[in-house]
């Protein structure tokens, strides 16, 4: 996994709550058996004027002019900031995987749906949790500023905006580590084998009924 | 609009948490049905907050699997416990008999074949246990799961799929997860994860006639919020829950993950019991008094605590429709759809106003004047035996409206299908004109041949009714199976109950 440290990126708006992976990555390319070609379709519906097929050339489809995404000033954007609740909906992990292709380390909002924020964490995407009023005046900054940037220290829990105040967030101490240092965390689960081995021998034994299952 | 959004806080409880949990270790009094799932479950607690969780059955299907599966592979990792994994495909498989007639060689689209046949390939290979396309046993996962019996009361249950809170209905411990946990699961047996917060939805009082578990569950999701669960796990609780079916239970704990709880869960009673017994998996004899002695614990103690608790009313409950892009967004039949003028916060006016243009709907408008063009009766929230059953005591006798392009029901599985057909249910759905199809997801997220087309609006049993859900431009209105039977029936919403009443 990649890691994430501190970065100084570009902040694209994508303002609405409740963005659903629905939203992120529509089904269509959910049939892939490839972890990776799913950047071109992020936000595929609200992206492009037309619908999106796995197999279509994505570089001749027509863009929607009136989607920030497709505005001049957010090319290259790594930080994406937007509202409430993002990610909701299904499990799918192509859609951090659509996001972290199209370029976005970090996402900023006054909240997550879990099954989402904890995908993230697996693919070296950085979700941070904001005050929804701190978030507001993000958005205000950003629409006034063209080239606005934000500073994201995970080592030290922050926010820093260009002007240089700071908003600290939390972040588990675990995800914390395996993403400041890129680990691959089944390999630190089978440090533990012992432990699960262990469990596993014990509740065989009052719960053997757990274990059987056969044609 | 009711929502209510909490704001998601990862670690305040960390520290609280261990304490509890050390606590709890010492004395069995006051524990969650949560509590006592979780503690079970507890391989490891680590000094950062984290624990080590065992999973004991894992459910796989072919859409957030195949990564996982290659994972494994280029690690040279083998599955940690091959027995604890059940396989079916059904997000991808075509509903037509035409198309299943000749099974995974028949799938016409070319890359669905490829990730049905790669699941395939990979259960043979690793020697997983797998209802595969033709089998009499294949289905929803969320409905294959509990009707053979491989997912059980206090078992841990994950799937690469967010309707896994499903099975909570059994009194487990039941969650989604993405493909990377997938791949932690079978590599590892375990989960790395944070005790959630607990909820408890109090519902008591009766419900009405008409009014099904698919109302009580909306109208959860209505007064909380679809946000209003995150970062917890919800027990429902209260006199509704303890009279509804394992069928209904089933559905509320599925929808759990629109209200954002990713788990969702009932307690362990004579219901539970009932329906578990004789499942093909559930264990038998001696083993099945052993189980029952330790399931009678799984409830929560008289003087647990929860973090949250809501409580709503049973018979104030009216059958429901949704009438936005968000499950939220959902109102009793006999409402009109809400005037985005009168919100005073700005993002959820914004929210409104882009649904009712998406919707194509007007503030004001009554509910029961929106016409429907499609009606889709299925998914992993509604096609088990008990809702096909109700669509088709309001279908009986009756004519779909000429207007309505395509009424299909998609059982949840080759056994609710033979089950239904036993019953002649199919019989009454094709004489009213709607169309009896083979089991699978199906229109519920139209990954298959089956789906809405731009502006199309449906009447759907489904759970979502996000953008684009049923296909691109497609809108989704989330009803009861007798909701979206009627809707059919009637060319536009009617409240079910006079129809009822005026049948018979």
């Amino acid at each position: 996994m990649k890691s994430f440290t501190r970065l100084v990126g570009l902040v694209a708006p994508m303002d609405r709550a409740n963005v659903d992976t629905d939203l992120i990555i529509p089904k269509q390319f959910l049939k892939s058996i490839a972890r990776t070609g799913f950047g071109p379709n992020a936000f595929d519906e609200l992206r492009y004027l037309d619908k999106g097929e796995p197999g279509k050339d994505n570089s001749t489809r027509p863009l929607n002019p009136d989607f920030p995404l497709n505005f001049p000033r957010y090319q290259g954007a790594s930080i994406l900031l937007t509202r409430e609740n993002f990610g909701c909906g299904s499990s799918r992990e192509h859609a951090p995987w659509a996001l972290d292709e199209y370029g976005f380390r970090c996402i900023i909002a006054p909240s997550f749906a879990d099954i989402f924020f904890n995908n993230c964490f697996k693919n070296g995407l950085l979700p941070v949790v904001l005050p929804a009023d701190v978030v507001s005046e993000l958005f205000e900054e950003l629409y006034a500023n063209e080239g606005y940037q934000l500073t994201v220290d995970l080592e030290q829990q922050t926010v820093t905006r260009p002007d240089g105040k700071s908003h600290s967030f939390e972040v588990d101490a675990f995800r914390k580590h395996c993403l400041l240092n890129g680990l691959d965390d089944i390999g630190l689960t089978l440090q533990d084998a012992d432990h699960i081995r262990a469990y596993e021998a014990k509740r065989r034994e009052s719960a053997p009924w757990l274990f059987g299952i056969t044609e | 609009m009711l929502s209510y959004h909490k704001r998601y806080s990862p670690d305040v409880f960390s520290v609280h948490r261990i304490f509890r949990l050390q606590r709890l270790e010492i004395s069995m009094a006051g524990m969650t049905l949560y509590d006592k799932l979780w503690q079970s479950h507890l391989v490891l607690q680590r000094d950062d907050g984290s624990a080590l969780i065992y999973i004991d059955r894992h459910i796989v299907h072919e859409v957030t699997s195949p990564q996982a599966f290659e994972g494994l592979r280029l690690a040279g990792r083998k599955p940690w416990r091959v027995n604890s994994i059940v396989a079916t495909p059904d997000h991808n498989v075509p509903t037509t008999p035409q198309e299943r007639s000749s099974g995974v060689d028949g799938i016409a689209d070319p890359i669905s074949k490829i990730q049905v046949k790669t699941l395939d390939e990979n259960c043979d290979e690793l020697g997983i246990l797998e209802f595969k396309i033709n089998d009499h046993r294949q289905g929803i996962v969320h409905v294959v799961g509990p009707e053979t019996g491989a997912c059980l009361p206090g078992m841990t249950i994950v799937c690469g799929d967010s309707h896994t809170s499903t099975n909570g209905a059994l009194g487990a411990l039941a969650f989604g997860i993405g493909t990377s946990e997938v791949e932690h699961v079978m590599a590892t047996q375990c989960l790395v994860a944070k005790k959630m917060k607990s909820m408890l939805v109090q519902v008591d009082g009766q419900l009405g006639p008409g009014v099904t578990p698919k109302d009580v569950v909306l109208a959860i999701i209505g007064e909380i919020g679809t946000a209003g669960g995150t970062g917890y796990a919800i027990e429902f609780g209260g006199e509704v829950f303890r009279s509804m079916s394992m069928e209904g239970r089933l559905t509320v704990c599925n929808m759990a993950i629109e209200a954002g709880a990713r788990a969702g869960m009932v307690a362990v009673d004579d219901i539970t019991l009932e329906y578990v017994k004789n499942k093909p998996f559930a264990p038998k004899g001696a083993l099945w008094d052993k189980a029952v002695a330790e399931w009678s614990q799984l409830h929560s103690d008289p003087d647990a605590k929860f973090d949250r608790v809501v409580r709503l009313n049973g018979s104030d409950i009216k059958p429901q429709v949704t009438w936005g892009t968000s499950p939220e967004m959902v109102l009793p039949v006999s409402e009109r759809v809400p005037d985005p003028a009168v919100e005073s916060d700005a993002v959820k006016k914004a929210s409104i106003e882009r649904a009712l243009q998406y919707m194509g709907l007007n503030a004001g408008q009554p509910i029961s004047e929106i016409a429907i063009d499609k009606v889709f009766i299925g998914s992993c929230t509604n096609s088990r035996i008990e809702d096909i059953r109700s669509a088709a005591l309001v279908v009986k006798g009756r004519k779909k409206a000429p207007s309505v392009k395509l009424a299909m029901v998609v059982p949840g599985s080759g056994q609710v299908k033979a089950q239904a057909e036993a019953e002649g249910l199919d019989k009454i759905f094709r004489d009213a004109g709607f169309e009896w199809r083979e089991p699978g997801c199906s229109m519920c997220l139209a990954m298959n041949a089956d789906r809405l087309e731009p502006g199309e609006r449906c009447a759907s049993t489904s759970n979502r009714n996000f953008e684009g859900r049923q296909g691109y431009g497609g809108r989704t209105h989330l009803v009861s199976p007798a909701m979206a039977a009627a809707a059919g029936i009637a060319g536009h919403f009617v409240d079910v109950r006079q129809l009822l009443e005026s049948g018979q």
